[in-house]
Order: structure tokens, then C-alpha cells, then sequence
């Protein structure tokens, strides 16, 4: 290849070899520092892949080519791309921040909880650079197994049956995938190797957006491929198995599935479903925008009725994810610059809230929120914090969720102005839900529950600040963000057209 | 030839020791050393192409790369296997010279069975597995339940030989031009005369029952169930994956060119294999019957192979055949350590046996078929091959959801080691050599550098 490293290799390996060190016996009671150390380290890595970009002589640093499996045609093939690059960040920055705002916490077998979470971070990053259909199946479901062990080991008493439900649900869904993959990879062409050998067909992402396929068939593949992303994000009505995952998962494993892993559903519909079926049945596309519509208005409903505070959230979190991917299949320019602005915002602020919801839950041991009441007055530091983080989840102007969710808006305006419409219901919904949370968590009167409570801690503050940092940062000066995927969107309509 | 012949000599050997030696443990290092020998020989006759024995066998056994290679995967699996569990071999009766002569006589069996050329062959090699497996059902003398499965073991294989009998009579009677010889034999392609479709129903019923393929399973469950359990991890593995071996042989070469007028009952059969298997395994409470059920299962995705009938079916089974006997040879050898055999007796193992409960949760993972092990590379090869032959779309859709229901019961597993607490303060394993261990963690390791790189195992058909 030439070069000695590449950015690819490096935010794999790095959170890989983290893992398997905190199992090392030796280095058990390190667990924690080394994690933080590892993923700090891998969050300056991805900063520095920000400054070599794709054009001309950098192109050996971002991507990663090794002959896999010759007589298959399959690669082992990373590189980073627009969105791979700005959805890498985005686990970058989460992983120190869950870890930091965890950092005083006391969790049982430490090691094994970073280690799992090390590798869950290796297979997240696999999933947004992998370029090739093998390589990313393997990412997808590696990413899903270490989730799994953590929010069942360290989840709450209905833990294991809510998470099992969550991975029979994924798995069920990547196997119907697998099954598209393999009906596509054998309608592809050759690939020649670097060294010579010939297989008959390929797993190479070009080779999937250029594979021969009839209306019929990739109307058919459409739905496989549609049915495990739309279980990822989750779209209505695949949704079923995340509130109660969110809700029994400890709350470093919920910030990891909503922050990052819900992106993976929204990364495989741009990368691969739309640009690989876009002869299939349009009435697919409308569907798929349907669900995604119904499921905003659906969860907020749900989001405003719930008395408890972590399945609020998830709720909250199904609105925002269905407004991405109704943006996404509309498949305005507008909106998909907006899809790829949100998705890095949106792991941000739910990363925020599930900070706070985690502190008021380790101080109070309640989920309940008619048990909770003034907060305020005990814990103002973290009342700022929360009030802030809110208004960036209603997307108000100022807050990062603003210029992105505009975007959105306006795309699925330019597709069809009275689906915004209902869609716009769950703005509304969201600031009446969110702000009555805020009420009556924060304000009224002091509870049994809440006299006690005192308010936050250094490192708590610290990693929250840095999340408002970002917050009104982006919200002010989105540019740099959207410039950051714009050659991705530019590819993207070159290859749907 | 190399294979069939060292086993054969060596199962005589082994039984003589038994009778004029008295050091107990000198059965199981000549086990061990027979099992390497025929593995070394058999790679090379591979490499060579020339046997160490040469006599005229007239055609009616023919060797070539693939089923050389099956063969040394089946060598392979066996010295991991005498490695494993020489030790539960010796604690299961007082004749242990007499159960390695009889693993070895199967052996040769399966040797037979994987270069067959003509369907006398496969009779013989069918047989000379079939038989001592009944006796070794039988060899825990002193339990109800083992001489129970041996008996229905005797019985209903017996039954279905019979029908293979028929089956072959039928298909040379009722095509009196053909080859004597499979490959040769030329059924034609037009519409399939009456005595051969008999004949090809009968064998396939027979086959189906010899691979424990629905609806011909009923025995599966009591025997594995009622077997010793090194023994069950024996027939579940190897022998069963023999079978399918001579089974996609047969319906390869003999009856290949006839695939379209008998596809459809296969894919039938596959169907029902998979519900069967799948469905009924999510209720049992015993894991040595769970893993029964289980093998019925994995028989069904197997089936996918005969189904296809393509390169990839034969990569496939290959595959298969190393990813699923390690994966089950490994987790039978964690079973004989537990005290309890229900799923709550492994209640807490990953505290209390750390390395011992990470490698079963490998060999579960793989008998799931999650990536990064060989079980998916096993099952990703034969859909494949499934959906590269074309018809039956439908039947691969349903092998991925059984397969997803099979992370029910694999995963309750896992769950019990990991997520949950013993009743009782008793230990919940008897005591585990630090060697057995460190063969778990070496079959792990094995089942993910396959799973990573499985072209280890097929890339040699293309050497």
C-alpha cells in the first residue's frame, strides 16, 4: 500500500486492542482509565482524519483493501467517506463522554463492561466505513453481540427477556438482509483481484450499485434490506423492542444503542438500500416515508402519555429517527444534507439527556416522573443543563437540532407539503412533552424522593458543558458539519440519477 | 483408500490390546496416534494422488480431491475428539479397548461411505457405521435408557436398511442398461421411469432417516438422549455429517441429472426438518435433549446442500461438517462436566468456570451462526449455494427465520451462564482438568480462525 497506516485500521484496532487489554488479568483494575485513555486517543485520531479528506494524494490514509476470501470475491474493505467520516466522529465523541460521565460509578465486573464496550465501539466504526457487502455484514452483527451481552448483564430486572427481544428482533431482520446480499452478490459480475485471481462475483460495493436486477427483484430485495434497517433505526411498526430495551439497559448501554446504533439503520439506507434499488416499485418509497411518518406522530402521542422518564426518551428518540428517515427516502437534496447534519446532532443530544436522566436516576432511584418534583432548587447545575439539552431536542433556533431539523423539513416539504404538515404535529409534540418533563421533574414541590439530592459533580459538569459546547456551536455554524458530508450527498444523487 | 484401510487395521489392533493388555490407558494414546496416522496418510494421497495400498477394487471406490479432503476433515475432528474426551471415554464402562475399535471400525465405515462409486459400496459403508453405532448406544450396560435407545436405535435402523435394500434392488433392476458403477450410471433426462422413481424415494427415505431428517427423526431425540454423552457427541457430529456427505454423493452422481423431478420433495423435507428441529427445540428443558433437537436443525440447513446440488453445496458441507462438529464435540465436552444437564444447571458457570462458559458461549454463537465464527461461514455458504441454484426462494427464507428462532434456545444458554445466579451454594461442575479446558479454548480458537478465514478448509480442493 505505502503508507504505514491508515485512518481506517487505526479507529478499528484501536478500541479492538482496548477490549482484549482490559481482559487481560493484569491490567483488570486499569479497566476504566485505559478505556478512557483508548477512546480519547481514538477520538484525536478522528479528528485528524478530518484534515486528510478524500482528494487525490490522501486517498491511501482512508481507505483499506486486503484480498478476503479470493474464491467468493470478497474483500476486507474499510474506508471514510463523508458520512462515514462525520458518523465516525460522532462515535468518537460519544464513547469518552459515556465513559467520563460514568466515571464515578460503581459497575460490577468493570473489566468485562469496557471491554464489551470497546468492542462494541470497534464494530460500530466497522459498520459506517465498511465499503464491502461481506465486510459489512460481519461489522453489523459484531457490533450487535458485545450490546447485547452488556445490556443483559448489566441491565435491569426484566433485562434479559427485553433484551433477547431486541436481538432476536436484529437478528432476524440482518438474516433477511444476508439473504438480499447473497441474491445481489450473484447477480454481480467478475472482480479481479490485485493479484490475479479471478471470482466469478463480487461483494465490492460498486459492483452491488451496478448489479443486474429486474423491477420484480429489487422490489423484493427493497423490502429484505428495508425490513432489517427499519428494525435498526426503528421505524413504526418495527419499533417494538426499543423502549423496553432503552428502559432495562443500564444507561451507558442506551446511550451507545441511541446514540450511535440507531445511525447504523439511517447509514445502510443511504449507502446501500436506496442507491442499489432505485428502479424497484416507487411505492416502496412512499411506504417506507408513510411509516416513518406515522411513526413521528405515534411516538410523540406515546412519548406525552408515558409517566416513565427513560421510555419518554426512547419515544422521543423513535419521532427524531422517524423524521430522518422520512427526509432520507424523499430523497431531496435539502433534506438528505439535513438527514446527515441531524444524525451527528441527534447522537449528541440524546447522549445529553440520557446523561441527566442517568444522574437523576443514580441520585433518586426513580424512573417515575409524577414521583419526582423539584429538582430545581436542589440540583441547579443540572437544571441548566437539562433545560438547555431540552431545547436543543425541541430543536429550538440557537440549539444544533435546529438548522438540521429545518433542513429535514423542508425536504419532505418539497415532497409533499401536507406530510410535513402531519409530520410538524411532532415538533409540537415534542415541546409539549419534553417541557412537561422539565416541569415537573425540575419545578413544583420537593418530593420524599428529592430532598436529598445534591447537585452534580465535576466530571459530570465537564462532559455536560462539552455536550452545550456543541450544542450552540453547531447550531450557530452548522457549515462546518454539512461541508463535512457534502461530497457524500453529491455522490449519493450521482449515483441514484 | 489410506483411510479406510489404517482405520480398519486399527480397529482390529485396538480390540486385540483390550484383550492382552492391562495398562488401561494405552487404548487411548493408540487411538489417538491411529487417528493421526490415517489423517497424515490421507493428506498425503491428497498431495500424491497415490495410496499406500494398491490392490484392484475394480472402480467401486473412487477417490478425488473433495471427498479426500472430507475425510481429513473427519481425521481431524477425531484426534480434536480423542483429545477432548479420552478421559469420559474410560469413566464410561470396563471395555474401553472395545469402544475405540468400534469408533475406528465406524471410521473405516465413513471412509467407505465418502468415496463410494457404486451403491454396493455405499450398503457396506452405511452398514459398518450403523452397526457398531448401535452397540455403542447400547454400552453403558447398567442404564434403562441406554439399552432402551440402543434397542429402538436396532430396530428402526434395521427397518430403514431394509428400505435402502429395496431402494438400490429398484434402481439397478429397473434400469437394466446402466452402469453398475454412480458415475456412469446415466438415469437420463426425460421423464424418470416408475422403478427408478421408487427406488430413488426409498433412498432418499432411507438416507433421510440415516441423517435424522424429518419426518424421519423419531429416533433422533431418545437415542441421542439415552446414549452416553460422549458417544451422542460422536454420532451427532461426525457420523451425521458422513451421512449427508453420501447422501449429497448419491443424489450428485447417480440421480444429478434428474435434480428438477425430485428437488421439490427434498426442498419439502428440508422444510419440515427446519420446523421440526427448530420448533420442538425451543421447549426442552434438558440440554442434552435440546442439543438433539438441535442437531435435527442444523440436519435441516444441511439438507440445503442436497437441495442445491452445486460447487457451493459441496464447500458448503465441507464447511459445515468442521463448524458444526467442533462446535457440538465442544459443547458435549462442557456438558459431561455438569452435574445438572437442564438449562438451569448451567445456572452462574461464567463466574465460577470463567474460561470454560467463554468457550461454550463461542461454540453457541457458532452453532447460532453469528459472523467471526464458523457456523456462519457453514450456513452463509450453503444459502448461497441455495439461492445460486435458483428455485424454492421461499425455502431459504424460511431457513433464516428458523435460524433466527435457533438463537431462542442457544441463547437461554448463554443467559444461564451469564445472567443468572445457582440456587444452591453446591458446586455446579464436576472438577475440570486444567488439559480439558485448554482443549475447549483450542476448538474455540479453531472455530473462529475458520470463521474469520474458511477458505483454510475449502481452499484445498483448489490446490
Amino acid at each position: 500500500m505505502g503508507t504505514y497506516f491508515s485512518f481506517p485500521d487505526l479507529l478499528i484496532w484501536l478500541p479492538m486492542v482496548a477490549g482484549l487489554l482490559c481482559f487481560l488479568p493484569a491490567l483488570r483494575s486499569q479497566s476504566k482509565n485505559l478505556s478512557l485513555l483508548f477512546s480519547l486517543c481514538i477520538l484525536g485520531v478522528s479528528i485528524a482524519s478530518l484534515f486528510f479528506t478524500n482528494d487525490g494524494k490522501y486517498l491511501t490514509y482512508n481507505h483499506v483493501s486486503y484480498i478476503w476470501l479470493k474464491y467468493l470475491g470478497a474483500n476486507y474493505y474499510i474506508g471514510l467517506d463523508g458520512v462515514g467520516r462525520s458518523l465516525t466522529l460522532l462515535t468518537a465523541i460519544v464513547f469518552p463522554m459515556i465513559i467520563g460521565s460514568n466515571f464515578k460509578k460503581e459497575i460490577s465486573n468493570t473489566h468485562s463492561f469496557y471491554g464489551l464496550l470497546m468492542f462494541s465501539q470497534a464494530g460500530l466504526m466497522g459498520v459506517f466505513m465498511a465499503m464491502d457487502a461481506l465486510s459489512f455484514y460481519f461489522f453489523w452483527e459484531l457490533a450487535l453481540v458485545p450490546v447485547y451481552f452488556l445490556a443483559s448483564r448489566w441491565g435491569g430486572e426484566k433485562a434479559i427477556a427485553s433484551t433477547f427481544k431486541f436481538f432476536v428482533y436484529t437478528f432476524a431482520g440482518s438474516l433477511l438482509m444476508l439473504v438480499g446480499i447473497i441474491y445481489i452478490y450473484l447477480h454481480t459480475g467478475g472482480r479481479t483481484f490485485e493479484d490475479g485471481t479471478i471470482a466469478p462475483h463480487s461483494f465490492s460495493l460498486s459492483a452491488f450499485y451496478q448489479a443486474t436486477l429486474s423491477t420484480v427483484e429489487q422490489t423484493w430485495l427493497f423490502i429484505l434490506f428495508f425490513i432489517a434497517f427499519a428494525i435498526k433505526m426503528p421505524i413504526f411498526p418495527f419499533h417494538t423492542w426499543q423502549p423496553d430495551a432503552y428502559d432495562q439497559s443500564s444507561t451507558p448501554v442506551t446511550m451507545v444503542m441511541s446514540a450511535v446504533m440507531v445511525k447504523m439503520g439511517l447509514l445502510g439506507v443511504y449507502r446501500w438500500l436506496i442507491p442499489m434499488f432505485g428502479q424497484a416499485d416507487h411505492m416502496l418509497y412512499h411506504i417506507a416515508i408513510l411509516l416513518s411518518v406515522i411513526g413521528i406522530v405515534y411516538a410523540s402521542c406515546l412519548a406525552m402519555v408515558q409517566d416513565n422518564i427513560k421510555k419518554l426518551v426512547a419515544y422521543s428518540s423513535i419521532a427524531h429517527i422517524g423524521l430522518m428517515s422520512a427526509a432520507l427516502f424523499s430523497m431531496k437534496k435539502i433534506g438528505v444534507q439535513g438527514v446527515f447534519l441531524q444524525m451527528f446532532n441527534h447522537g449528541i443530544n440524546i447522549v445529553g439527556i440520557w446523561i441527566v436522566v442517568e444522574i437523576i436516576e443514580r441520585k433518586t432511584g426513580i424512573k417515575k416522573i409524577a414521583e419526582l418534583g423539584g429538582l430545581a432548587k436542589k440540583a441547579p447545575a443540572l437544571t441548566i443543563f437539562l433545560v438547555i439539552i431540552s431545547f436543543a431536542n425541541i430543536a429550538l433556533p440557537l440549539t444544533n437540532a435546529f438548522p438540521g431539523e429545518f433542513m429535514l423539513f423542508s425536504g419532505l416539504y418539497q415532497y409533499n407539503p401536507w406530510l410535513a404538515m402531519v409530520a410538524g404535529l411532532g415538533v409540537i409534540l415534542s415541546a409539549v412533552y419534553t417541557l412537561n418533563m422539565v416541569q415537573k421533574v425540575f419545578y413544583g414541590t420537593i418530593k420524599d424522593s428529592t430532598s436529598a439530592v445534591s447537585d452534580i459533580e465535576m466530571h459530570e459538569k465537564l462532559v455536560l458543558s462539552f455536550i452545550i459546547l456543541i450544542i450552540f456551536t453547531a447550531g450557530v455554524y452548522p457549515q462546518p458539519l454539512i461541508d463535512l458530508t457534502k461530497s457524500s450527498t453529491d455522490q449519493f444523487f450521482t449515483i441514484i440519477k | 483408500m489410506n483411510a479406510i484401510i489404517i482405520s480398519a487395521i486399527w480397529g482390529v489392533l485396538l480390540m486385540f490390546s483390550g484383550a492382552f493388555l492391562k495398562n488401561k490407558s494405552i487404548p487411548k494414546y493408540l487411538a489417538l496416534f491411529g487417528a493421526v496416522l490415517a489423517l497424515s496418510s490421507t493428506c498425503l494421497e491428497m498431495k500424491t494422488g497415490h495410496s499406500f495400498f494398491s490392490f484392484p477394487v475394480f472402480d467401486m471406490i473412487k477417490t478425488d480431491a473433495f471427498n479426500l479432503l472430507f475425510i481429513d476433515v473427519i481425521f481431524f475432528i477425531m484426534v480434536i475428539y480423542f483429545l477432548l474426551n479420552a478421559d469420559e471415554i474410560s469413566k464410561v464402562g470396563q471395555h474401553v479397548a472395545e469402544y475405540y475399535a468400534l469408533i475406528f471400525f465406524i471410521l473405516s465405515g465413513i471412509a467407505i461411505a465418502a468415496t463410494f462409486n457404486t451403491l454396493l459400496m455405499l450398503f457396506i459403508g452405511i452398514e459398518i457405521i450403523s452397526i457398531p453405532l448401535y452397540i455403542l448406544t447400547g454400552s453403558d450396560k447398567r442404564n434403562l435408557k441406554s439399552n432402551e435407545a440402543a434397542l429402538k436405535y436396532f430396530l428402526m435402523g434395521a427397518f430403514s436398511t431394509g428400505i435402502m435394500l429395496m431402494g438400490i434392488a429398484l434402481v439397478y433392476g429397473g434400469n437394466p442398461n446402466a452402469s453398475f458403477y454412480i458415475d456412469k450410471i446415466d438415469m437420463g433426462h426425460g421423464q424418470m421411469p416408475v422403478f427408478i422413481a421408487m427406488g430413488l424415494v426409498f433412498m432418499l427415505v432411507s438416507m433421510s432417516f440415516k441423517v435424522s431428517a424429518a419426518p424421519f427423526h423419531f429416533w433422533t431425540p431418545d437415542v441421542y438422549d439415552g446414549a452416553p454423552t460422549v458417544f451422542t457427541s460422536f454420532m451427532s457430529t461426525v457420523v451425521k455429517a458422513a451421512g449427508f456427505f453420501a447422501f449429497l454423493r448419491l443424489f450428485e452422481n447417480a440421480f444429478g441429472s434428474m435434480h428438477n423431478q425430485w428437488q421439490t420433495m427434498v426442498a419439502w423435507i428440508t422444510f419440515a426438518t427446519l420446523m421440526i428441529g427448530n420448533i420442538t427445540a425451543v421447549f426442552q428443558q434438558s440440554v442434552k435433549r435440546m442439543l438433539a433437537y438441535s442437531s435435527i436443525a442444523q440436519a435441516g440447513f444441511m439438507m440445503l446442500a442436497v437441495f442445491a446440488l452445486n460447487v457451493k453445496a459441496k464447500e458448503g458441507i465441507l464447511l459445515y461438517t468442521a463448524a458444526y462438529s467442533l462446535a457440538t464435540i465442544g459443547i458435549f465436552g462442557v456438558l459431561s462436566k455438569m452435574q445438572d444437564y437442564t438449562i438451569d444447571g448451567f445456572n452462574g458457570l461464567g463466574k465460577t468456570k470463567p474460561l470454560m462458559a467463554l468457550a461454550a458461549t463461542i461454540f453457541l454463537l457458532s452453532l447460532t451462526g453469528i459472523p467471526l465464527t464458523a457456523g456462519f461461514q457453514s450456513k452463509f455458504f450453503l444459502l448461497i449455494s441455495a439461492v445460486e441454484n435458483g428455485n424454492h426462494i421461499w425455502l431459504v427464507i424460511a431457513a433464516v427465520l428458523f435460524a433466527a428462532i435457533s438463537a431462542y434456545y442457544y441463547f437461554r444458554i448463554i443467559q444461564a451462564m451469564y445472567f443468572k445466579s445457582p440456587e444452591s451454594e453446591e458446586q455446579i461442575v464436576y472438577p475440570v482438568s486444567i488439559g480439558h479446558t485448554f482443549m475447549l479454548l483450542v476448538i474455540a480458537t479453531l472455530i473462529l480462525v475458520i470463521g474469520i478465514y474458511p477458505e483454510l478448509v475449502i481452499g484445498w480442493m483448489y490446490r
